[in-house]
């Protein structure tokens, strides 16, 4: 009796999931006829985690593709993912989009683009929110692709935020740099400052974080020692600015960030990038793509022309630094 | 459909090498061993490491083994020598392991794309690259359960089953139960790192976050398994749990299909989770209703 029940259980369970399946592929098959009546493109998203600068590439992707005239839900229709941080999601996802034959993918953050990248040699792939693809081994060359991916770089020179310090912070001998040690960009982008910091014989004191919860220990671990901090443009540290700013600031220890909303959240200014622009201009890439005018192959990596010098002028204030008169007139 | 499929169980194929190997520690040991979040990416972050210097796969997945083994007897150790509870003794190497990853990779992330992997061996085969998956997927997923059933049957297999059944008992007939914790443990974090060198190279890259929530989709699957497919005899868990971990990846594979809101996928696959473990206790009260 016993088995006969657990085998039972077992059936019921395989239905249910045959079921489930199964409604999942009437959705497909509706969408499938959708697309040869219009010419409605697919085009599938893919998000690695919840955050504030992904989320802005993505709603500027969005609005890209619209000022081009590919509306969701009209002759385009977006499948917007996110694999929440779990790394195993993002497989799942991008073979679903392969599976689905979608006619383009965009894909936020580097781990999500390598995925895809690794799953599909012809769907086109645009990403964003990644500093070197030639790195990530995405493209043959930043200038000329050569595959199926192209995309939006963050890249922020971090030249610019020490020139920009070292004008705020004439005298200063010492940086620390704060980052996460698990975030490819951050790293890559501390490593180019170093090199920078020797060039203006800087000393360069490094203080790396796991997660939000060191950032507190690791911010007090450079006071006293630094003239000044930078911060690249990181996750991690960029969601818990106020944190940093909740120490530097008493201490008054400037600290110079490459992302518009460390600043606004307490950095002391920065030279910005902007992820809803960079976003944009994918959005204007994919357009591009799907209409033919050209092939991810042939594109260069775009990267934002414009940048900012952005002071928070409150915290500049309490820390007690002077601002020169053509800085204010350029910053904002 | 077919070929989302194949690529699901594929997953899930992959998968069950990191499952049994949680197996082994959480129900032949009742110990939950979370060193496994670090010796997963311990293990891909080896692999990637040794086939970009243009070792074979066979060599790097070996040596994401050895390496597997090493992080499980140093949780071994701690839990054993040094008498840390298992719990914390797994914590404390996962820490460990982070920053050991990231010295290993040199960066955060190593890129294997265009670099030849236990996969592109294969394309001889014709293949697609997702039946090429599913193929390597399930040769492990045999070939390591049985080997695991032949220790299983060996005197040290089976006093490796009865430390975690009956401690004292088996400690009267003078078995070394702290050796015995030592190797399964050895065991375990070695197939775990196994499987994370096996999905580094299908996802195409070995990233030093790739560990999180690894215990959730191993314990998940022991337990979808052992609900679904039952648990009894010694060989039947193992398959259970292959099954288990396949059942794991179609049921995510099907909520992401149905359009899940993402930030409500975790609290999910935690209420499936809470199901699965509280399966038995509703199953028996059902049958009790029925006999009495």
């Amino acid at each position: 009796m016993k088995v006969l029940r657990q085998k039972k259980v077992i059936a019921l369970a395989i239905a249910a999931v045959l079921a489930m399946s199964a409604l999942a592929g009437c959705g497909d098959e509706k969408k499938e006829a959708g697309a040869e009546k219009g010419k409605v493109y697919r085009v599938g998203v893919l998000q690695l985690v919840q955050h504030g600068a992904l989320d802005d590439s993505n709603k500027g992707f969005v609005d890209g593709l619209a000022a081009r005239g590919y509306k969701d839900g009209a002759n385009i229709q977006i499948d917007q993912q996110n694999a929440q941080g779990d790394q195993s999601n993002l497989k799942t996802i991008s073979q679903r989009f392969v599976n689905n034959k979608v006619d383009l993918i965009f894909a936020i953050a580097t781990p999500a683009a390598q995925i895809v990248a690794n799953e599909t040699k012809t769907i086109p792939i645009v990403g964003a929110a990644i500093v070197d693809y030639k790195t990530a081994r995405l493209v043959q060359s930043n200038e000329k692709p050569g595959g199926n991916v192209t995309g939006t770089t963050n890249h922020n020179p971090p030249q610019r935020q020490i020139d920009l310090a070292l004008k705020l912070v004439p005298k200063a001998k010492t940086v620390g740099a704060l980052y996460t040690s698990s975030e490819l960009n951050a790293q890559l982008q501390v490593k180019a400052m170093k090199e920078y910091a020797a060039e203006k014989g800087l000393t360069v004191i490094e203080a790396t974080v796991t997660n939000v919860n060191d950032i507190q220990q690791a911010a007090q671990s450079l006071l006293g020692k630094v003239d000044f901090i930078y911060c690249p443009t990181d996750n991690t540290i960029a969601s818990a600015m106020a944190n940093v700013a909740k120490i530097t600031v008493p201490a008054k220890i400037p600290v110079f960030v490459g992302d518009e909303t460390m600043v606004k959240r307490g950095g002391t200014a920065g030279i910005s990038v902007n992820f809803y622009k960079l976003g944009f201009q994918a959005g204007e890439m994919t357009a591009d793509i799907l209409s033919g005018k050209s092939k991810p192959a042939d594109m260069p990596i775009g990267s934002q022309e414009e940048v900012r010098v952005i002071i928070n002028q409150e915290a500049a204030k309490a820390i007690g630094l002077s601002i020169p008169e053509e800085l204010m007139k350029e910053a904002q | 459909m077919g070929d989302l499929m194949v690529s699901t169980v594929a997953q899930g194929l992959l998968w069950s090498v990191m499952a049994v190997g949680l197996y082994l520690t959480f129900r032949t040991l009742h110990i939950a061993d979370l060193s496994v979040e670090g010796s997963f990416p311990l293990g891909g972050a080896i692999a990637a490491v040794l086939l970009m210097e243009n070792h074979s796969p066979a060599a790097a997945i070996f040596a994401a083994g050895a390496a597997g083994m090493l992080a499980g007897a140093v949780t071994g150790l701690l839990h054993t020598k040094l008498k840390i509870p298992a719990l914390l003794a797994g914590i404390l190497t996962m820490i460990a392991l982070y920053s050991v990853n990231l010295r290993i990779m040199g960066k955060a992330n190593l890129s294997l794309l265009n670099i030849d992997t236990v996969y592109t061996s294969l394309t001889f085969l014709n293949l697609s690259p997702n039946m090429i998956t599913f193929l390597v997927g399930l040769i492990i997923a045999i070939l390591i359960p049985v080997l695991l059933y032949c220790f299983f049957g060996t005197e040290i297999g089976m006093a490796l089953r009865a430390t975690g059944n009956n401690p004292q008992m088996i400690r009267a007939m003078g078995v070394n139960t702290d050796a015995m914790l030592l190797l399964g443990l050895i065991i375990s974090n070695g197939l775990v790192a196994v499987a994370g060198a096996f999905i580094a190279q299908d996802n195409g890259f070995a990233d030093v976050g790739m560990g999180v929530g690894t215990i959730v989709i191993g314990l998940a699957s022991v337990i979808i398994g052992e609900v679904l497919f039952g648990s009894r005899s010694v060989k039947n868990p193992l398959i259970s749990v292959v099954l288990g971990s396949i059942a794991y990846r179609i049921v995510i594979a099907a909520v992401l299909y149905l359009g899940m809101p993402p930030n409500d996928l975790k609290l999910f696959t935690a209420i499936l989770v809470a199901i699965a473990l509280s399966m038995p206790l509703f199953k028996d009260k059902w049958d009790s209703r029925k006999v009495g």
